[in-house]
């Protein structure tokens, strides 16, 4: 019988290069990705094409996102694709994959992770009010969807794509009414240095910031203490700057701080994890070439750390050599060395971006016990901070069994890192000693209708 | 009030659905979150609160636009595209 096929989960920047580079070698990959066309989050396309055109969709990266969409469709015939598909459950070599009504259990020889990243957050009061979104949602409604979330919106939270789609929106005609930064404006100047290592992202910021100054946006810097409100609705924004508190009406937000790993797919397929200060999370070991601690599974792009759709379309094909190499087929030796050099001037970027946009670490020890920290199960900060002292905990894992805190529909990917910083601020301790919550099957909530069938391959 | 305001895609094909029982009108290309957002402010209430949500990270990962539809079927908005003859219940805890 022959060998089965590799799985690439994820048709993002890094799943597609991936596969295309497994082709190459004569592969014929099993790619399976929730959306229904390839491009992930900052390539996605609109369900249906509209009258924008891939400059209007893309900006400066339309050039990429065309790219990345042709090397995909020429791959078509050559790979299987299930989009629309989700694999909820890894074990035993296999992956239980949601797709079409059914779960089809599929056997993988050599597994590419490529799961990407979504906004990270810190809960503030009123986040779970209508009309507040991740930065990245308020992105996939004006760019996916064609529609604005709000007609006098204000973006908040803090890292690169909080003028990005702040300016996204100015240009689509959009009221913008405050940019509110939680990054001090002196830890902009780490940007300089910055300009040595990527100069087209830094001088393409800094256009952002003054473009939308220019238009009469209010650019605030060092805010803290930020709050939604409304009644139902979002109405309004709240914030502090040093000792002054400031007010906004505005009829919608959009909220992040940088991003995180989906790292829920590596954890069930048994990959070591380790603490990472960059990112602040805890993620899968790696290598350079993306090979984890488990044989035949590598991890690249967001997934794996966050380094950028750049860095994610170099880690998905350096990860792809990794595994013909492992499967003892060419390889191209040199390219996965200038791959790593690349990828390596990408991380000493990230760097000067963390400085740029640091995690606002006073958030544990500020948060009122009213505000929400899980938006699903409703749990607040004061519940957590009880439960840390009434059990005397110390452990993420244990203080979601007493308080429910990362056991609700999204599984921690939200409250997550917030109970893990609170934890940490309780027991006068880094959140790196904490821990991580572990992740449970299924990643996703699916259908209990889910028909099972055990395919041979 | 609707949450979401329209500023592309006004050409394309009307789709028609029924949300709380009202006949209305989403587009073509269409998320169900969309579809509904255009027209009221949330999707669901929560089954804890009872405060009303309208979704968050509108890429499949919060979990927190999932509606009701009115066979009793709960479905993620934000990842479901809309199609014609769906009928949306959005007082409903989902």
């Amino acid at each position: 019988m022959s060998r089965p096929q590799p799985l690439v989960v994820g048709a993002g920047p890094a799943g597609v290069r991936a596969a295309e580079t497994l082709v190459k070698a004569g592969l014929r990959p099993l790619v399976v990705d929730e959306a229904p066309a390839c491009g992930g989050q900052i390539y996605r396309r609109p369900l249906v094409k509209d009258e924008r055109d891939a400059r209007a969709l893309y900006g400066s990266e339309a050039g990429k996102a065309q790219r990345l969409h042709g090397a995909f469709a020429a791959l078509a015939g050559r790979i299987e694709h299930w989009p629309r598909a989700l694999v909820w459950n890894l074990r035993d070599g296999r992956a239980d994959i949601a797709v079409a009504g059914e779960s089809r259990a599929v056997a993988y020889d050599g597994l590419i992770l490529a799961t990407g990243a979504s906004d990270r957050v810190l809960p503030v009061p009123g986040w779970t009010l209508p009309g507040v979104f991740t930065l990245g949602g308020a992105q996939v409604a004006l760019k996916a969807q064609g529609c604005a979330i709000g007609q006098r919106v204000v973006f908040a939270g803090s890292g690169p794509l909080l003028y990005l789609v702040a300016w996204q929106y100015m240009k689509a005609g959009v009221k913008v009414v405050a940019v509110l930064d939680a990054a001090p404006l002196a830890a902009k100047r780490h940007l300089l240095r910055g300009l040595a290592l990527a100069p087209d992202i830094v001088l393409r910021g800094m256009r952002f910031a003054a473009e939308l100054r220019l238009n009469g946006v209010m650019l605030r810097h060092g805010i803290c203490d930020l709050a939604f409100e409304g009644e139902g609705r979002v109405a309004g924004v709240r914030w502090r700057e040093g000792r002054r508190e400031r007010h906004l009406f505005c009829d919608g937000a959009g909220y992040g701080l940088s991003l995180r790993s989906e790292t829920q797919l590596a954890d069930l397929a048994g990959c070591a994890f380790a603490f990472n200060q960059r990112d602040r999370a805890f993620l899968p070991q790696r290598d350079p070439s993306g090979r984890t601690s488990v044989r035949g599974v590598y991890i690249a792009g967001d997934g794996a750390g966050i380094a950028g759709a750049d860095a994610a379309e170099l880690a998905g094909e350096r990860a792809a050599l990794a595994l013909l190499e492992d499967r003892g087929l060419p390889h191209a030796p040199e390219r996965a060395a200038d791959l790593e050099r690349k990828l390596a001037r990408i991380g000493r970027f990230r760097d000067v971006l963390e400085a740029a946009f640091p995690f606002p670490a006073q958030w544990a020890a500020r948060v009122k016990d009213e505000t929400v920290v899980c938006r699903c199960e409703e749990v607040s900060a004061g519940a957590l901070r009880n439960a840390v002292r009434d059990f005397s905990l110390d452990e993420i894992n244990r203080l979601k069994a007493v308080s429910r805190i990362g056991m609700g529909r999204c599984q921690g990917r939200f409250c997550g890192a917030a109970a893990a910083e609170l934890l940490a601020v309780e027991t006068g301790r880094g959140v790196e000693a904490v821990g991580r919550l572990r992740s449970q099957p299924p990643v996703k909530p699916v259908p209990l209708t889910l028909m099972p069938r055990e395919a041979a391959e | 009030m609707s949450l979401f305001h329209r500023i592309a895609r006004s050409d394309h094909a009307p789709v028609r659905f029924l949300l709380d029982g009202v006949p209305c009108e989403g587009r073509e290309g269409d998320t169900l979150l969309t579809a509904i957002l255009t027209h009221v402010d949330k999707v669901r209430v929560s089954d804890f609160s009872g405060a009303p949500r309208a979704g968050f990270c509108q890429i499949g990962v919060c979990q927190d636009c999932w509606v009701t539809l009115a066979d009793g079927e709960r479905v993620r908005a934000c990842t479901t595209p809309l199609t014609a003859g769906m009928s949306v219940v959005t007082g409903a805890a989902a």
